[in-house]
């Protein structure tokens, strides 16, 4: 292992976690409260700087000086464990997102591993601990209920988000997230395959059961990280804040954070997988100069970017679920559609490839 | 009484969900472009923007002591506005006019008078019950102060807030 390797790492890790997702989460707070406020007509936050752009240091600063309260109750060691957990996955997920083409000749992404998707379903998974023993450890009636919907709602969706990414890897033929974006660049974006031989019949009939193969996706996705219309676990009205009732301060903001990170990183893989990653047509890859390899990136968080205020869009249109109906939802549609369309996705190639 | 709430019968686009999923995301989307462009009226954002040239004139604002056209304090410390007052918040101290004074005849002024804003509810029957025209609700309505001695208005207070009214005001 070299050094330069390892600096050229480091500096990634550092860059993309504090440049990039640590602001984006604090900004992504305040673009969803900016969003709602719209969709609502009204006006959101807009007094701390210009256009309320300050508005998420203020928040910071107000949850640092809060009281940092534990219940007399609470296991404390699970109490103050789960906030981390919930974090972490999320923040770890994006290292195996490639987050850009090349820059001065190294790869923008910190983990190319082979077997990404994976990594990053392993790893999404822990997510839920965060939640389900944050719920058990305070000792509390609705943080428990909280946490054990999330668990359910967590195992009901899991399986349809591995089930829905197949056809991708059934077309890529490889579990490696680098891979998913060179195949998209020779043959167009999953569910808009414009570039290439883009006449070609067959890409178009792929395209139908990539596009049902993403809904699916998207709203497991939905599902995963707990947003509206599946956000039983914090369910306001019902459960009065759920599995973080009994949080405050610092351990709040982390659960918060961590719920925001993973909508950033389920956008940067929904991104990677279905829009092309860093892909925009026009704009070469980084070995033709640093100012592609930069405007690869850009492309990349815009992407990423439409996805958050898509994942707002609908948070703030859309009525929760109830609970039976959610699990109805999960296990008896869309794991029966991600099932089929994987056989649909095979047939198709079968035929296309005698 | 018991009763069956009828279900209704979904054709199955209604039970694809979808449609409705969409017709919601162009609804929200439409509010969201509107605002964003600025179509939209919004609430008035309050110390920038005020209300204050839109004030109707029966606005009962702040009550204050006006002086007449020759800058006499118009009260004559009758005390009626402090005994009609709701929540007793007026206080005044009457004082004898000199007999040397031009205005001897009046025979009283207030040698003090409290208006805690505190207590104050803004019913206007100070001003209702004044036979000398003399305590009006003026338009100020922002009255604010850290301290609770801050928030009682004494009469030069008063005095500077309700300024001059000629002749006889038709109530």
């Amino acid at each position: 292992m070299d050094s330069f390797f390892v600096i050229t790492s480091l500096l990634k890790i550092v860059g993309i976690l504090f440049v990039v997702i640590l602001p984006m989460v604090s900004y992504a707070v305040y673009a969803e409260r900016r969003v709602s406020a719209f969709i609502q007509d009204r006006m959101g936050p807009n007094r701390v700087g210009p256009a309320g752009l300050f508005q998420p240091i203020a928040d910071m600063f107000k949850l640092l000086l809060k009281e940092d309260f534990t219940p007399r109750a609470a296991n404390t060691f699970y109490y103050w464990l789960a906030p981390c957990l919930a974090v972490m996955p999320a923040i770890i997920t994006i290292a195996v997102v490639p987050f850009g083409s090349t820059l001065f000749g190294v790869p923008m992404i910190i983990a190319d591993v082979n077997v990404g998707i994976l990594f990053v379903f392993a790893i999404a998974s822990l997510g839920v601990y965060g939640i389900v023993i944050g719920g058990w450890a305070s000792n509390s009636k609705y943080p428990f209920l909280g946490g054990i919907r999330s668990s359910a709602q967590m195992l009901s969706y899991e399986l349809s988000l591995g089930l829905a990414v197949i056809p991708v890897f059934l077309l890529v033929g490889n579990l490696r997230l680098t891979s998913v974006v060179r195949y998209q660049i020779e043959h167009g974006w999953f569910i808009a395959p414009f570039v290439g031989d883009w006449m070609n019949p067959w890409k178009w009939l792929l395209a139908i059961p990539m596009i049902i193969s993403f809904l699916v996706f998207l709203i497991a996705i939905f599902a995963e990280t707990n947003r509206l219309p599946f956000d039983l676990p914090e369910a306001e009205q019902e459960l009065a804040g759920g599995y973080n009732i009994e949080y405050s301060s610092m351990k709040f903001a982390l659960y918060f954070l961590g719920e925001y990170a993973a909508m950033i990183t389920g956008s940067a893989i929904t991104v990677t997988l279905f829009f092309g990653g860093w892909h925009f047509p026009g704009i070469p890859d980084g070995s033709h100069g640093w100012i592609f390899g930069l405007m690869n990136i850009a492309v990349f968080f815009a992407k990423v970017a439409i996805m958050i205020f898509i994942f707002m869009w609908v948070r703030w249109t859309l009525p929760r679920f109830r609970w039976d109906q959610l699990m109805r939802l999960g296990w008896l549609f869309f794991f029966e559609i991600a099932l089929v369309n994987i056989f649909i996705v095979a047939g198709i190639m079968a035929f296309h490839q005698s | 009484m018991a009763m069956t709430v009828p279900r209704p019968k979904l054709n199955w686009r209604e039970r694809l969900y979808l449609p409705a999923i969409v017709a919601g995301l162009a609804i929200t989307f439409k509010h969201f472009k509107n605002m964003l462009f600025g179509h939209t009226k919004v609430t008035m954002e309050y110390p920038e923007q005020k209300p204050d040239s839109r004030l109707p004139d029966h606005y009962r604002g702040a009550p204050a002591l006006v002086r007449d056209e020759d800058g006499r304090v118009r009260c004559v410390a009758c005390q009626l506005c402090e005994f009609i007052c709701p929540p007793r918040a007026i206080k005044i101290i009457p004082g004898e006019i000199a007999s040397t004074d031009h205005f001897a005849r009046v025979e009283k002024y207030p040698e003090q008078f409290d208006i805690d804003m505190i207590r104050c509810i803004f019913c206007g029957m100070c001003e209702e019950v004044c036979p000398e025209q003399a305590i009006f609700l003026r338009k100020d309505y922002a009255i604010t102060g850290f301290t609770r001695a801050e928030m009682v208005h004494h009469k030069e207070k008063l005095l500077e807030i309700g300024g001059v009214i000629h002749g006889v005001v038709l109530k």
